[in-house]
């Protein structure tokens, strides 16, 4: 136990400046994820690996001379097709059925995809240089990489597009008629097909440029994904489904937790703890839910 | 009855196929000695695994084609056969029992990395099947007893425990502070212990001692703790994603400290992914192309590097170097051998002392070798930005001036 954070108050500033930045970039991916499942009922497994292919995407554009800043646009746009295509080859197959069939086809390709970018791209860590510099608040204490404040307000970019997009098109409506009652949205003549597909391909391209801010920003590797599965699982099953100002909340908070937890316990207890507090959420609000059970009764 | 015949013709089928293979893979047939290897072609470690495959391949090439192996004044060549144990230790312990149960390989080339060599040791040494390993540093290797086990390589913990040294003398013999981030494998735990040996033996004072995670991308944390306590020497040792994070997190957070040291800089190609921001950093390395050791087959490092480069098309890293020196250990013990028998060549290996171009080979009684020194180098960037390895330490070696401190980002 380490209590340096609290010692010194630039420090501590520090923890939390990082921990927004980086929770807002975990929110992205956890809005991806309580997206498709409020719509399809799917826990994604393969949610961290597709984040990764989005890296990817992003540092293959950066060795070929493009600035990777360019992977925010680039990325998704290819991982929307991904997405619809995993839809059409898997996921539209099970996608009626129980949640436990799910997750295993979605573990499934979440191995697969593993293998696969390991097999293309190799074994070997990388990451993409953006070269924006850094910014010295308080006196120089407190720096702040410019890619994170960039990753950070990318994020929240697509976030407002996206709530937007949902609000105002034609399809965004049918996402959100086919999430409340996809049956009573089919009768009224929705394609839910299509809607699925549509609703999956966003947010494998919202993994995508998750993805790349995370090439720019730290670093990728064939065999990362899981933690980022994890992360937008806890922040989506605290925040709930169809949340977004909760999603957010959760994964900055989630970002504070980790850094606070990496100071005071050490890095190697960073994702650790991130474990633990699952369990511990999912402990509570099983004690919850069994309580309201009891009056029900 | 039907279901019978067809088990009866399978069962058949599988005896014929095993003793086909058998027959067509013991030790030593006609001319040749196989050498088995269980070696990580998929899975996290493919890169280092290729690494590993090219360096026995080039050797196995060079020594056939400059003569091969005599022994009993017959001349044999050199064959590999290879599994791949997808980076998973189980596996590798597995495969290890099938090179030599199955296929009759009654001698062994280790596979790459410590963990995948811990459990590929006690297989090797419970049937007396000598291994020459170049990939495993980790210390605990080295102190179980085993008995058929030879690392070409220096064990981990004289990794960086020579950067800690170099700080002293240049401290003018003063003790240091230091600030130690280390991923909690074995390879890097060993590290960290050598390092703990060179501070107690420095007087100097640790301040920091952070450990990494596995899925280590991120270290601003330890960082921070090193701006706050300004140390004077940083040591961070976490594969080739701590060398990465550590350079990249290092330049956007400018982080001012006078000595940087770290491990897998050359895997990492560090120089290539940061450029100019990698500049300074003092790197362990087991061999450098510019150290002057010399053999019959590979010359010396720089012809070495040549040669590995026409052929593989990329410079050698000190893994290729350390697993082609492996086959060199091997042949001159089957020749002073004289025999295929496990344990004369066992013994011959435990007398081994000679030069090759990857450094002097002398094994201890517990396998490692102690006759050649790690070396630090440092990457030096010229004003055009291309970068650059040079040899800074031990000064034997020294193809450059080490610069210390490390200038300030301010000054940059």
């Amino acid at each position: 136990m380490d209590f340096m954070v609290f010692q010194y108050p630039m420090i501590t500033v520090q923890a939390c400046l990082d921990g927004i930045l980086l929770g807002i970039l975990f929110a992205l991916i956890a809005y991806g994820m309580a997206l498709q499942w409020g719509v399809m009922n799917i826990i994604n497994i393969a949610q961290g690996d597709l984040v990764i292919l989005g890296g990817y995407i992003a540092y293959f554009m950066y060795l070929y001379g493009i600035h990777p800043a360019w992977g925010v646009i680039v990325a998704p746009v290819i991982m929307y097709f991904l997405g619809v295509l995993i839809y059409k080859l898997v996921i539209n197959k099970v996608v009626d059925r129980d949640l436990f069939i799910s997750i295993l086809a979605t573990f499934g390709i979440s191995i697969l995809f593993m293998q696969l970018m390991n097999f293309a791209f190799g074994a070997d860590v990388v990451l993409a240089n953006s070269d924006y510099g850094t910014t010295m608040l308080f006196n120089n204490n407190v720096v702040l990489p410019n890619s994170k404040l960039f990753s950070a307000f990318i994020s929240i970019l697509f976030a407002i597009c996206l709530v937007i997009y949902m609000k105002k098109s034609k399809l965004g409506r049918a996402i959100r008629a086919t999430a409340q009652n996809a049956r009573a949205a089919k009768i009224l003549g929705v394609d839910t097909e299509k809607v699925y597909a549509a609703t999956f391909g966003i947010n494998a391209a919202l993994c995508g440029v998750a993805g790349a801010l995370i090439s720019i920003t730290f670093t990728i590797h064939p065999y990362m994904g899981l933690p980022y599965t994890i992360r937008s699982f806890m922040i989506v099953i605290v925040a709930g489904l169809g949340n977004l100002p909760g999603v957010a909340m959760s994964g900055m908070g989630l970002g504070v937790f980790e850094e606070f937890a990496d100071y005071i316990l050490g890095t190697e207890f960073r994702i650790g703890s991130v474990f633990l507090l699952l369990v511990l959420i999912l402990v509570y609000r099983r004690f919850k839910l069994s309580r309201k059970r009891e009056y029900l009764k | 009855m039907r279901l019978n015949k067809i088990i009866l013709s399978f069962v058949s089928a599988l005896v014929i196929l095993f003793s086909t293979s058998v027959a067509s893979f013991a030790k030593v047939v006609g001319d040749k000695i196989i050498l088995g290897a269980a070696i990580s072609l998929t899975g996290k470690y493919s890169s280092n695994g290729v690494h590993t495959q090219n360096g026995y391949n080039m050797a196995v090439d060079r020594i056939n084609s400059m003569g091969g192996v005599k022994v009993g004044g017959k001349t044999y060549k050199f064959d590999i056969i290879y599994y791949d144990d997808e980076s998973n230790p189980k596996r590798a312990a597995q495969l290890a029992e099938r090179l030599i149960s199955q296929d009759g390989v009654e001698f062994m080339l280790g596979p790459y990395s410590s963990g995948l060599t811990k459990a590929i040791a006690p297989v090797t040494e419970k049937y007396g099947v000598p291994m020459v390993e170049a990939n495993g540093a980790s210390r605990s290797l080295f102190t179980k007893g085993y008995k058929y086990l030879f690392a070409v390589l220096a064990p981990a913990n004289l990794y960086l425990d020579v950067a800690i040294d170099l700080a002293v003398e240049k401290n003018n013999g003063k003790p240091v502070t230091v600030a130690m981030a280390f991923e909690q494998d074995a390879f890097s735990q060993d590290v960290r212990l050598g390092v703990l040996d060179a501070i107690k033996r420095t007087g100097s004072k640790k301040v920091i001692d952070d450990k990494l995670p596995k899925e280590l991308n991120d270290m601003a944390a330890t960082l921070v703790k090193v701006k706050q306590m300004k140390p004077d020497v940083l040591v961070v040792s976490g594969h080739t994603k701590g060398a990465l994070t550590a350079i990249r997190q290092i330049a956007e957070m400018k982080v001012d400290v006078p000595m940087l040291a770290m491990t897998h800089c050359d895997a990492a190609k560090l120089s290539k992914q940061h450029g100019k921001n990698s500049q300074y950093a003092l790197c362990a390395s087991q061999w450098h192309k510019t150290l002057t050791y010399k053999d019959n087959f590979f010359k010396d490092g720089m012809t070495y590097a040549a040669d590995f480069e026409k052929e593989f098309g990329y410079d050698p890293p000190y893994q290729s170097a350390e697993s082609s020196a492996a086959l060199l250990v091997f042949k001159d013990a089957f020749e002073r051998a004289n025999s295929f028998d496990q344990k004369k060549v066992r013994d011959a290996l435990a007398a081994t002392n000679m030069q090759t171009f990857y450094g002097n080979i002398k094994f201890a009684p517990g396998g490692q070798n102690v006759d050649k020194p790690m070396v630090l180098f440092q990457v030096m960037c010229d004003d055009s930005g291309k970068c650059e390895n040079k040899v800074v330490a031990p000064t034997k070696w020294a193809s450059a001036k080490l610069i210390h401190p490390v200038p300030k980002w301010s000054e940059r």
